[in-house]
């Protein structure tokens, strides 16, 4: 008889398994009873693997399911609890639950539609300043002071450039 | 004062009836927008929730396309006023049960609204009789154009624009039209064809959008992705699947004809029947009774001109409506019989359905191969 396998949570000896198709993909889980009750499993009234397979993780690091948004305050358990996410830098906040769930909800991870061109030109100013930041402190830190001066130059340049769109915004 | 100005002028989704496409009633496209650095309305405090609607609502106000038209906090109208413009898919539930901080502009001809502090800050929505998809985008995509000349929206070049619930980010596009399904519906085939069209990222909702009945068999029909894909290719996307639906809807039409002409002939004459003489109607028997004679307008069994009554109907017959013609805010009770009272106006004039039409008229009526290209 082949060998009774063993719960994915606990590692006792499983006896419930699941199998669901999500997007075509097999999932299958193996729980034992107690693992597969707290899951909610038995629970008729329906239920997704896909939560489980996210859920593993924040069973072993429960600071992950209390984590929050810098920005919002926004907390991981509301999300799951409405649906909803609390501001635009949630979706950095929670980006290890929102990617995956992207992926299975949509055609695809990333934008290929209309684009904002006040919004993307002030994210490319903002990409370039960090970048140059970077630089920055990577030149001062290995003594390359001649690079270091040029970037602060820019920096400050750039800095002046985007006041100056900023200005023409409000305007 | 609201409600007047909104009976006053004529409304894109009264006056929608041709001929051309009997199947496809309206088409709307909606898109969610976000302040950028502001929480999102349904997080937000409420003193956040009053400076985005600050912002906002003088801003939409002032678009061109919005000249003379309606701008109002949702708290400042009264049930009935709330009741009517969900009736008429100018706000959703959502709003006018949320109307603390939330506001809506609406424009004159009342095919563009932009609600304000949704599910998300801006939900801007353009409605269009008919099938017509492109002239639909080119409208909302200038106003989406004008409001960002003078709103920062949130926008992450990775994943488009940022909605409230990940299920709208990317385009924040939703495409959807209102068709009018009665064939498939009698012939038992609409559970299939919404199957089908789910495996297709498709959904298929009521008349009243979430959760509403397909009462009428009408039906909205819209993507559910939103990211990925370039507003072009949802559109494309849709609009194939679109065109299976009326094909479908066709050959149930001429099966039915062909098979049980009779049957058919029976459900349509009884509704002229009871449209006529009834006392007592309920908004959902309504609903269906014109839901048949849109469909004998479309066999020819009636003049052309009945397809306005009917579509008038449609939104007419819902209770906030029924209360605004009543004059008053009444029972439900009372609303049948006023809604009866009211239909038998309506067709107090409109001649006896013919049953001699001829073989090939649902044919006649299908739509060109290419929607887009139909005449505006």
């Amino acid at each position: 008889m082949a060998k009774p396998l063993k719960c994915d949570v606990c590692s006792e000896p499983a006896t419930v398994h699941l199998t669901q198709i999500i997007n075509n993909q097999i999932h299958k889980i193996d729980l034992c009873e107690n693992c597969a009750e707290q899951k909610g499993i038995t629970d008729p009234s329906g239920y997704s693997l896909a939560d489980l397979l996210v859920k593993p993780e924040s069973q072993t690091a429960p600071e992950v399911a209390a984590l929050s948004c810098p920005e919002c305050g926004c907390t991981q358990r509301e999300f799951k609890k409405t649906g909803r996410l609390g501001c635009a830098t949630c979706y950095d906040t929670f980006a290890n639950l929102v990617s995956p769930a992207l992926l299975n909800m949509h055609k695809g991870d990333s934008h290929r539609g209309k684009v904002p061109q006040r919004a993307l030109e002030r994210a490319t100013y903002v990409d370039r300043l960090g970048t140059l930041e970077d630089g920055l402190k990577e030149a001062i830190s290995s003594e390359r002071y001649e690079d270091a001066a040029r970037m602060r130059d820019e920096i400050v340049e750039l800095k002046k450039a985007m006041e100056a769109a900023a200005l023409e915004e409000s305007k | 004062m609201l409600i007047k100005s909104i009976f006053g002028g004529k409304s894109e989704m009264t006056e929608a009836g041709s001929k051309k496409c009997p199947v496809v009633l309206m088409t709307r496209i909606r898109l969610a927008r976000n302040i950028a650095d502001t929480p999102f309305p349904g997080w937000a405090k409420e003193t956040r929730r009053k400076e985005v609607l600050e912002t906002c609502l003088p801003s939409v106000a002032s678009l061109s396309q919005m000249k003379r038209g309606i701008s109002a906090e949702i708290s400042s109208l009264s049930d009935l006023e709330r009741q009517i413009l969900v009736e008429r898919h100018l706000i959703s539930r959502e709003l006018s049960s949320n109307a603390e901080s939330a506001g809506v502009v609406i424009s004159k001809d009342q095919s563009i609204s932009v609600m304000i502090n949704e599910e998300d800050h801006l939900r801007i929505q353009v409605i269009k009789s008919g099938y017509r998809f492109k002239s639909t985008w080119n409208v909302i995509d200038a106003i989406d154009t004008a409001l960002e000349e003078q709103l920062d929206f949130a926008f992450s070049s990775k994943l488009g624009y940022l909605t409230a619930c990940p299920t709208n980010v990317g385009t924040g596009m939703r495409a959807s039209t209102m068709m009018h399904l009665p064939a498939l519906v009698i012939s038992s085939q609409m559970e299939k064809v919404v199957r089908a069209v789910n495996q297709l990222g498709i959904a298929v909702r009521g008349l009243f959008g979430e959760g509403s009945d397909a009462s009428g068999s009408i039906f909205q029909i819209s993507n559910q992705t939103t990211l990925g894909e370039s507003e072009e290719e949802i559109v494309k996307r849709l609009s194939s699947v679109l065109r299976t639906i009326i094909d479908q809807e066709m050959n149930a039409r001429e099966k039915i004809l062909e098979k049980d002409p009779n049957k058919l002939f029976d459900k349509i004459g009884r509704a002229y029947g009871i449209l006529q003489n009834s006392h007592l109607l309920t908004s959902s028997e309504c609903m269906n009774l014109a839901s048949l004679v849109r469909f004998g307008v479309d066999l020819e069994m009636f003049p052309e001109k009945t397809r306005n009554i009917v579509d008038r109907m449609f939104i007419e017959c819902q209770p906030g409506h029924v209360q605004y013609h009543a004059g008053d805010e009444i029972e439900s009770n009372a609303r049948d019989e006023f809604r009866a009272e009211y239909m038998r106006k309506q067709f107090e004039n409109v001649a006896r359905p013919l049953f001699n039409i001829h073989e090939t008229s649902a044919e006649d009526d299908t739509p060109k191969p290419d929607p887009e290209q139909e005449a505006e």
